[in-house]
């Protein structure tokens, strides 16, 4: 099928201002945007660049707008968005250079929440694993998908209005260890969370879990922590 | 010399094994970890279903039934010693994972939950036996993950989105390795008394694989252009499920928990083949009788592919012929939503990709291009060797799918490659630190750079004729018809023809990005480079090679011959030419047998 694929485009070494450059593809209905973009480098101007490696949704390189939303683009079909195709770096991080964006402030505030498995007790008698019941793993199973793509922080009206909003990935990140049973940092990381820059920024607009490419139930995981805040409980 | 870090050690990649190399040399010397991508886009992020430890949470085993079915799974061609090592480790490995937080899945009595995988095998019964651990279907971005958080804890020192383009050596030694930075396009040159490399594997030198699109062979290739030599790069393993033409993979997992494949004709056709494991067959003996049907006509629709039916009355109704129980001896069932609880991510990959439900259609799948068996050579200690009396090359050291040691030999068991991350990352990291402490630094060239920068005006400054797309494209195509899951001379002739015709072409390629910041097109040039060096070293050997073993196929050598060929493939580059040389297989307790699954 016919579709025109519009590109922004900005390579600082060459342009002084960012512009839009349209394609017209002859493309199957079931190619990814990101072999659109591959096609268009390979072909039209290599000098296109955007983030990739897995190719399949999993490793978080390639988050996007695509016709206004933030999704990947090789988890997005041309099937599911249309022969009018419009692609742009995520909001609210700097671009670099056309579909690249600063992702340092990103990763800055996923590093804030300790993002790591804390628990100083000794081990287990037997030397094995830490017990866990399914239960109890099932408990923060789904924020434990995250790849950190960013699609959720930057489609965040919080994030883009502040200057140091942890945003949802980070919290995403927080609720992760909070909820596991055997972490043992969750008052730490509630402290944290609790600051200015925290829980308190989200405004439940929804925007993040629409976003997020591994369905995690982002505003529902901000809302346990919110209530583990207040309460000091974490169940 | 501006850009000019100094480190007692550096790694090569963050993957699985780069990860777990930077942690254990941090501990005891300076330690820069160097990556292409975020450590977190690493592809060890992608593997799904599991890593194996012979715990036995679920039913008898033990290691020396995993070392048996490694070595069996091999094809004989895995060295024995490395072998009963990993297998050995693999249980504290694997602790340690949970250790450092890693979710696993949970039996009722907290305990890591353990699934059946191809190879896997109860020694005395010879029936499948449950020992890939697992986090759901996405046990490799846990492991990532883990790995990588455990590394922020401890203050690991990172350079993310600097690609390594060479590596130092002077007076013999490893003298550190020289990278760009993507996002200025600066040289810089790490000076370090040991260098170990984690790059991964370089599927994407095939039309049809489960690789990212990193996987090009970068330290491969650099280590070629340095004289080094690789072991036994005939050797690559097709995964015998991947998605029709886009070839994301699906899991052994999948068959772990009862799938099985199907012909065009609606047949199970796996009992054939392998008339114990069926469908856990190792993957060289399933990717072939799925390739084996298709080409006998019995694809779907005449097509290239089968089917994979993972639909629980399936499931049920296949598991009751064979006779598989739980644990406590009751008939296996299985229903949609605990398959869903265990694969989330393949019921996703076919609404995404296929627009298909795995609970209610079969899945439409091909074999894909999926794992480097062969590599930078290594004892197993993660230190490179470098000729056939294995003597280390000081400070070189390599871990992970870039490495041979040889654990896999001619095909890996699922599963595995995890375990290998962590074991020989963890020696690699120990051995480099160790050896740093004792070592000094190695005088830098005047001019370290130079190397790398003439690679870069050697891209930008050919005639611009050829595009680099269309030459990937091709190599692409010809090596998964000839030098795929079934090879023949003439097939690899004229491949390896071709290679020479592209690798006269590339040198005209054309660089429009005149510019510095992230010139992608500038390094995936490189990295065409470095498929194109590694395709010919691969091919070479396969046409070398004469005899079937593991995932070499040849059809005018059909049988697996050990009175000439139970021997590791060295190859160097020497003026532009391989060279092929052999070193011994170690074999300790296990004899070469005929493989029967
Ligand atoms: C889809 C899929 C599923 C799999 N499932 C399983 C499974 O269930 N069980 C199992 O055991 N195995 C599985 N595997 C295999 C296993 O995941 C891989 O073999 C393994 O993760 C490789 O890890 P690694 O550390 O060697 O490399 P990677 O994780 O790929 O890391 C390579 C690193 O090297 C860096 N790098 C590469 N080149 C350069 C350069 N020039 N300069 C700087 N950095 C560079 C990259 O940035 C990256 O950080 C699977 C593989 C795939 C593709
Ligand atoms: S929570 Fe979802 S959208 Fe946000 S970074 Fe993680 S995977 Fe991406
Ligand atoms: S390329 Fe990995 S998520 Fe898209």
């Amino acid at each position: 099928m016919q579709v025109t694929l519009k590109v922004f485009r900005y390579n600082p070494d060459v342009d002084k201002k960012w512009h839009y450059e349209t394609y017209n593809l002859d493309i199957e209905e079931t190619e990814r945007i990101l072999d659109l973009l591959e096609l268009v480098k390979g072909h039209y101007d290599g000098s296109l660049s955007f983030r990739r490696s897995c190719a399949h949704g999993v490793c978080g390189s390639d988050a996007m707008r695509i016709n206004g939303r933030n999704m990947l683009a090789c988890k997005t079909l041309v099937r599911d968005v249309g022969d009018k195709i419009a692609v742009e770096p995520l909001l609210g991080l700097k671009v670099i250079k056309d579909l690249i964006v600063d992702m340092e402030p990103f990763f800055d505030n996923y590093k804030k929440v300790l993002p790591y498995f804390i628990n100083d007790s000794p081990l287990p008698a037997d030397g094995k694993e830490r017990l866990q019941s399914p239960g109890e793993r099932a408990r923060f199973d789904d924020t434990t998908k995250c790849i950190l793509c960013a699609a959720c922080t930057t489609s965040c009206p919080s994030f883009w209005g502040s200057d140091d909003y942890l945003g949802p990935a980070a919290l995403v990140a927080a609720h992760r260890f909070i909820f596991d049973s055997r972490d043992e940092a969750a008052s730490e990381r509630l402290r944290i969370i609790s600051e200015t820059s925290g829980v308190a920024r989200c405004h439940t607009v929804y925007n993040c879990t629409m976003a997020c490419p591994r369905d995690i139930q982002i505003t529902r995981a901000i809302g346990e922590l919110k209530m583990a805040t207040l309460t000091g409980k974490v169940d | 010399m501006a850009n000019v870090h100094e480190f007692d050690v550096v790694v090569v990649g963050a993957g699985g094994s780069g990860l777990m190399a930077g942690l254990y040399a941090s501990r005891g010397a300076k330690t820069a970890v160097i990556s292409k991508l975020y450590p977190t886009r690493s592809h060890t992020g992608a593997a799904q279903g599991g890593i194996s430890a012979a715990f036995g949470n679920l039913e008898e085993d033990k290691p020396e039934w995993h070392t048996y079915d490694t070595v069996k799974g091999s094809d004989y061609l895995g060295d024995q010693d490395a072998i009963e090592f990993m297998c050995n480790e693999a249980i504290d490995a694997v602790l340690e994972l949970e250790h450092m937080g890693l979710p696993f899945d949970r039996t009722p009595e907290g305990r890591i939950l353990q699934r059946n995988f191809g190879g896997h095998t109860n020694n005395e019964t010879g029936k499948p036996v449950r020992r890939a651990c697992h986090a759901a279907d996405r046990t490799g971005h846990m492991i990532l993950q883990t790995l990588y958080q455990q590394c922020l804890k401890n203050k690991v020192n990172f350079f993310d989105e600097y690609q390594v383009l060479d590596l130092l050596l002077v007076n013999g030694k490893a003298a550190g390795v020289v990278a760009v930075e993507l996002a200025t396009g600066e040289l810089h040159t790490f000076h370090a008394k040991a260098v170990i490399f984690a790059t991964g594997g370089h599927g994407r030198i095939f039309e049809v694989t489960s690789n990212a699109y990193a996987y090009t062979g970068d330290g491969a290739a650099i280590l070629l252009r340095r004289g080094l030599p690789l072991e036994d790069m005939e050797f690559f393993q097709f995964h015998p499920t991947g998605i029709y033409k886009l070839g994301i993979l699906i899991t052994e997992g999948v068959r772990g928990e009862g799938g099985v494949l199907i012909n065009g004709k609606g047949e199970r056709f796996m009992p054939k083949y392998a008339s114990h494991v069926k469908d856990l067959a190792s993957r060289d003996v399933v990717s072939r009788a799925i390739y084996t049907e298709i080409r006998e006509g019995r694809g779907v629709n005449g097509q290239n592919y089968v089917y994979l039916d993972s639909r629980p009355e399936s499931i049920i109704k296949y598991a009751a012929e064979d006779g598989r129980t739980n644990p406590d001896g009751s008939p296996y069932t299985i229903t949609a939503e605990e398959l869903l609880k265990k694969l989330p991510d393949i019921v996703d990959f076919n609404r995404v990709y296929l627009g298909i439900d795995p609970m209610t259609q079969m899945m439409p799948i091909q074999p894909t291009a999926h794992y480097t068996m062969g590599g930078i050579p290594t004892n197993k200690f993660g230190e490179v060797v470098i000729d056939d009396k294995n003597t280390a090359f000081p400070g070189l050291y390599a871990a992970g799918e870039c490495a041979c040691v040889s654990v896999h030999g001619a095909n890996r068991l699922g599963t595995n490659s995890l375990l290998d991350l962590v074991v020989f990352g963890k020696h690699a990291g120990l051995r480099a630190a160790e050896y740093a402490k004792q070592a000094d630094f190695q005088k830098l060239p005047d001019d370290p750079t130079a190397e790398a920068r003439a690679q870069f005006d050697g891209l930008r400054n050919g005639s611009g004729k050829e595009n680099v797309f269309d030459i990937s494209r091709e190599m692409k195509k010809v090596m998964f018809e000839d030098v795929g899951i079934y090879r023949n001379e003439k097939g690899m002739k004229a491949a390896i023809e071709k290679i020479a015709e592209w690798k006269e072409r590339f040198k005209h390629v054309h660089i429009a990005d005149t510019g510095r910041v992230f010139n992608t097109e500038l390094l995936n040039a490189w990295e065409l480079g470095n498929m194109l060096e590694v395709a010919d070293v691969i091919a070479e050997c396969a046409l070398n090679r004469k005899e079937s073993r593991g995932g070499h196929s040849r059809e005018d050598f059909q049988k697996r011959d050990d009175v000439n060929w139970l021997k590791h493939t060295l190859a160097w580059k020497k003026n532009g030419k391989t060279e092929i040389g052999y070193k011994p297989v170690t074999i300790t307790k296990y004899q070469p047998k005929e493989r029967v699954y």
